[in-house]
Formats: structure tokens, C-alpha cells, sequence
């Protein structure tokens, strides 16, 4: 009989993952060849949550773009915010105060804390440990609460504007971000505790989805995959923006660049970013927290029933906006993933001709298979866990 | 970032190797970048990546723009970096829109740096500019089936047919 000669042992066969699964990290597909219970071969198929967000951007004025590009990578608004802002500013050659950098690290970091809680709790989740979810996201509602207080809003804040933030920093915020920022190490260290010598952790991740450091460079990954595989590659060293320059703090390599090490890294970056806001709140100048050049920031509230300059300069800026004159800067940050780029390109008038989005999770998938084949299926979604993508960003 | 001098030294120095790649550069907003012809873009790529003391080998990112009604109307950016020097440069490749529905068409530089792989299928899905010699361009973001290049300045914002019309239809 013909079926006496298939081999059954060598069988493939093609599964399907997704898009809807709680291990994907968002509404991901992956169509897998599996030999038993290892992976051949992989394909990533995205794109089920494209929503066309740069082709909306083109028919808003910059100022409302914003809120829009805070909508791609839904875990680290903040950085989507900086980076637009911070290319339109270098459009317009709009120099922020002072404060506003500092402010703006505070929350930038904060937020970056914020991502990696998120990572870690889902991720060690995907692992089996389901205890770690609910540690993490403890720490990550105080961060959520801080950035209502500063705010009003726990996620897509629409706080940064074009010339510095939105509004200072409430009475009592300073005290309650110093309190987090004292406390974060030492829960750090508590996850730590419950991870590092916990042995169905430990033979999950190490020497789990190994990808060269020359390999991970030729694919364009950056962030804490490429780090954790000891290249100490970081925007926040490499390029002067915001309050960097002013501050004292390392960036963590890893070794062989498994899971294990990129878990690691993750970690050893939280205590870090804790440690920046610490230095930010200490070193905290004073002064304005946002630009006063009328063309481009709103007045004050409280000058509109008294001056009629700027009333007319509000009135403009929220009907039409402000104008860009022509060109195209292209500003890239240290994301909680690696780098964000924006690409803006500006026509002359009051909304973008182009914002380009360069996602760091976009590009980094594109390592997934490297990690993913040849391992167990578990491992691939252990591996998934680690690459940290988030798909709003991918697809945007 | 090279600034301005250093930036036409780099042409300079390219266009020894390749007369006539490098058409023009532009420092604009302390950003530098060089205006090379389409049909040279693998040559330059290549010098910039391989060329010793220079080595910008690290492609950050890789997308296009639309700059209608300028001609030529199309542009392919190439973000590098010298990760040493820790030196942006921006590689721009104009292309012109052929017409009659034709598609421009520029060579790939997946072989070079295999990261554009992605970035370069973005780009063919949303413009509709055809990277010779990529190994699978096919749609990325959007469904396979669809028709048009929605970046494109001439493709309207809300230019995509509304698919659930029961509300509509019942309420009006």
C-alpha cells in the first residue's frame, strides 16, 4: 500500500496561530510548518489591525496628529508623542524650554517602566507564571495614576505638544513620582526573586531562540533584543535629545543574547529608567514648560479675555494651525522596543504632506523567524513573548 | 550627522568612483543627505556600507514620499547610520512617475541590507514602486486582493468604500 511508504515521522504539517490568540501579543498570524513538535519553517502575517493612521495624519493639522500617532504603539504613547513633536519642532526650529525636556524624561521613563511591566507580566504569563501578571500590573497602575494626575488621562495623554508639554506638573505629583521611583528597584528586585532562580523559568529561556549580534544587525533589530546580544547600542547615548546628556545611568548588555538575557536586559533597564526619573525630579529646573512663540503654541487661558492678541493667535491656531515651511526631517528615539523614527515631510502648509513611522516592532519581527525555527512550538511563543512586539505599532 | 563641507567631501569622493551618481546634496534643518540618481542607488549604497572610513552599514529605516506636484514626484529615503561615528546620513532616490498606470521602478538592496526585506514591501504597498530583484514583493499591510496605492497624494483621504451599510441602510 502507498501509505506503508510515507514516513510519518518526517511528516509536515502547516498550522495556523491567530490572529486572534492571547499568546500572539496582539491580532498577529503565524503560519508554522511543524515536524511533530518542532518548527521548520515560519511566516508572520500582518497587517489585521492596519488602520491607515499615516494617510489620516495627511488631513489633520499638526497639531492634531497627536493624539493620532499615540494610537500605533498603544503601549508607549509617550515616545510616539516625542517623536512627532519632536520632529515638527525640528521642522519649525522651535527650541523647548528647559523644563519641558526634564519633564518630558520624567514621562518618557516612566513610561518605559510602564512597557516593560506590561512585557514582563504578559510574557512570564505566556511561561506559566501567572503570579508575575498581577505583580507587575500592581506597579503599573501606580505609574497609570501618576499619569492621571499629571494629565488627566491614564493612556493616550496627549500630553507633549508641539514646544513643550501641556500643562505643568500638579501640587503633590513631585512627591508621589519620587515615592514610585524610590519603590520601583526594590519591586524589581521582588520580580527577580520570583524569576531568576525559578527552575521551569530558567529551562524555558536559557539558550532559547539564540540570534547572532551580527545577524540581529543586518536585520535592523535595535532595543533590548540587540543589547541583550552585547551590543550596547542606545539612542539615549548616541544622540543628544531631551535631558539625556544630563544624566548618569548605564545601559545593560547581555551575553549570548537568549530569552534569558533578554529578560535581563528588560529588567536591568527598568532600574535604570527609575533611576532617570530620580535624577530628573533632583535636578527639576524651573521656568516655563512650554515655548512662547505665539505662531506655534497656544496663549495662555487666562490672557484670552484680556488680550485680543491672543485671542486671535488661539483662534488660529485651533482653526487652521500653524504652518510648516517645506522640508523633511527625519527624528529617531530610544523606544522601550528600540528605535522610533518619524518622518515628517512638510509641503508649506498647515498639515503634513507625509509622517512616516519607522516601528521598532515592525522591523524586529522580521528577526522572529531566525529565533523561532527549529525550536519547540512552545518555545516560539516563549520567543514571541521576548521580541515584544506590539501590533498596533506593526500594522499602524 | 557629516556637516555640510563634510557632506560634499563624501560626494566628492563618490562621484570619483561613480561619475554622476550623485547629482546633487542637500543639508537642510542639520540634516544631511544625498540626491543620487535611481539607477546608481545599489552603487552608492554599497560604497557608503563598504567604503573604508566611512562605513555607514547599519539602515535605520527605509520608506517613501509622495512630493506631488513636484517632479520628479516620487523619493525612496535610505536612513543610515555609522554606529563608530555615530553619523546619520539620508540617501534619497527621486523617481519619476512613469504614467499610464505604469509603476516606477527602483533596484532592491535586500542583498545588502537584508532588513529592508519589509520596509521595502511597505513602500510597494503603499506607493507602488517595484523594488527590482526582491525576493517576495508582495502586499504587506494591506489585504492581498486590494487595488491602489493608498499613500499616494492623489488617493483621497476616505477614499475607501464604507463595507457595513446595514446601519445605514436601515436607519439612512
Amino acid at each position: 500500500m502507498a501509505e506503508a511508504t510515507v514516513d510519518r515521522d518526517r511528516e509536515i504539517m502547516t498550522v495556523n496561530v491567530g490572529p486572534h490568540h492571547p499568546a500572539t501579543h496582539g491580532v498577529l498570524r503565524l503560519v508554522v510548518d511543524l515536524e511533530g513538535e518542532m518548527v521548520r519553517e515560519l511566516r508572520p502575517v500582518i497587517g489585521y489591525v492596519h488602520t491607515g493612521i499615516e494617510k489620516s495624519c495627511e488631513d489633520k493639522s499638526y497639531w492634531k496628529v497627536i493624539p493620532f500617532v499615540e494610537r500605533m504603539d498603544y503601549v508607549s504613547y509617550f515616545f510616539q508623542m516625542e517623536a512627532f513633536c519632536g520632529a515638527v519642532e525640528r521642522l519649525i526650529d522651535l527650541e523647548i524650554p528647559l523644563r519641558a525636556r526634564y519633564l518630558r524624561t520624567i514621562f518618557l521613563e516612566l513610561n518605559r517602566i510602564h512597557s516593560h511591566l506590561v512585557w514582563l507580566g504578559t510574557t512570564a504569563l505566556d511561561l506559566g507564571a501567572i503570579s508575575m501578571l498581577w505583580y507587575c500590573f500592581r506597579e503599573r497602575d501606580k505609574i497609570l495614576d501618576l499619569f492621571e494626575m499629571a494629565t488627566g488621562q491614564r493612556m493616550h495623554t496627549r500630553y507633549f505638544q508641539v514646544g513643550g508639554v501641556i500643562e505643568d506638573i500638579p501640587v503633590g505629583f513631585e512627591a508621589k513620582c519620587r515615592a514610585f521611583a524610590e519603590e520601583m528597584p526594590i519591586r524589581v528586585g521582588q520580580y527577580q526573586d520570583l524569576l531568576d532562580r525559578n527552575e521551569v523559568f530558567l529551562s524555558r529561556t536559557k539558550g532559547v531562540g539564540i540570534v547572532s549580534r551580527e545577524r540581529l544587525l543586518e536585520l535592523g533589530v535595535t532595543g533590548p533584543l540587540l543589547r541583550a546580544a552585547g551590543d550596547p547600542w542606545d539612542l539615549r547615548k548616541a544622540f543628544d535629545y531631551l535631558a539625556y546628556p544630563e544624566m548618569d545611568f548605564k545601559i545593560p548588555v547581555g551575553t549570548v543574547g537568549d530569552n534569558y538575557d533578554r529578560y535581563r536586559v528588560r529588567v536591568a533597564e527598568m532600574v535604570e529608567s527609575a533611576s532617570i526619573v530620580r535624577q530628573c525630579l533632583d535636578a527639576l529646573p524651573e521656568g516655563p514648560f512650554i515655548a512662547d512663540d505665539r505662531k506655534y503654541v497656544l496663549p495662555p487661558r487666562s490672557e484670552l479675555s484680556t488680550s485680543m492678541e491672543s485671542l486671535i493667535h488661539h483662534f488660529k491656531l485651533v482653526t487652521e494651525g500653524f504652518r510648516v515651511d517645506p522640508g523633511e526631517v527625519y527624528y529617531s528615539i530610544e523606544s522601550p522596543r528600540g528605535e522610533l523614527g518619524c518622518f515628517v515631510l512638510a509641503d508649506g502648509s498647515a498639515k503634513p504632506a507625509r509622517v512616516h513611522f519607522r516601528d521598532p516592532s515592525f522591523v524586529n519581527l522580521q528577526a522572529f523567524r531566525e529565533m523561532a525555527v527549529g525550536t519547540y512550538v512552545a518555545d516560539m511563543i516563549a520567543s514571541l513573548g521576548m521580541l515584544d512586539p506590539i501590533l498596533g505599532g506593526v500594522d499602524r | 550627522m557629516p556637516d555640510a563641507p563634510g557632506l560634499e567631501l563624501i560626494r566628492g569622493e563618490i562621484e570619483r568612483d561613480f561619475p554622476g551618481a550623485v547629482p546633487a546634496t542637500s543639508y537642510d534643518r542639520a540634516q544631511a543627505a544625498l540626491n543620487v540618481d535611481p539607477a546608481r542607488v545599489l552603487d552608492v549604497l554599497r560604497w557608503l556600507k563598504e567604503q573604508p572610513g566611512h562605513r555607514y552599514d547599519f539602515l535605520s529605516s527605509l520608506h517613501a514620499a509622495d512630493y506631488l506636484p513636484n517632479e520628479p514626484r516620487f523619493a525612496v529615503h535610505y536612513e543610515l547610520i555609522n554606529r563608530d561615528r555615530v553619523e546619520r546620513i539620508r540617501v534619497k532616490a527621486m523617481l519619476a512617475d512613469p504614467g499610464n498606470e505604469e509603476l516606477p521602478e527602483i533596484d532592491s538592496c535586500v542583498e545588502l541590507f537584508p532588513t529592508a526585506d519589509a520596509q521595502e514591501r511597505e513602500v510597494f504597498d503603499f506607493f507602488g514602486i517595484v523594488f527590482r530583484g526582491h525576493p517576495n514583493l508582495t502586499r504587506i499591510l494591506m489585504p492581498d486582493d486590494y487595488v491602489g496605492w493608498p499613500q499616494r497624494r492623489d488617493f483621497p483621504v476616505g477614499g475607501e468604500p464604507v463595507t457595513f451599510t446595514y446601519s445605514e441602510e436601515r436607519y439612512g
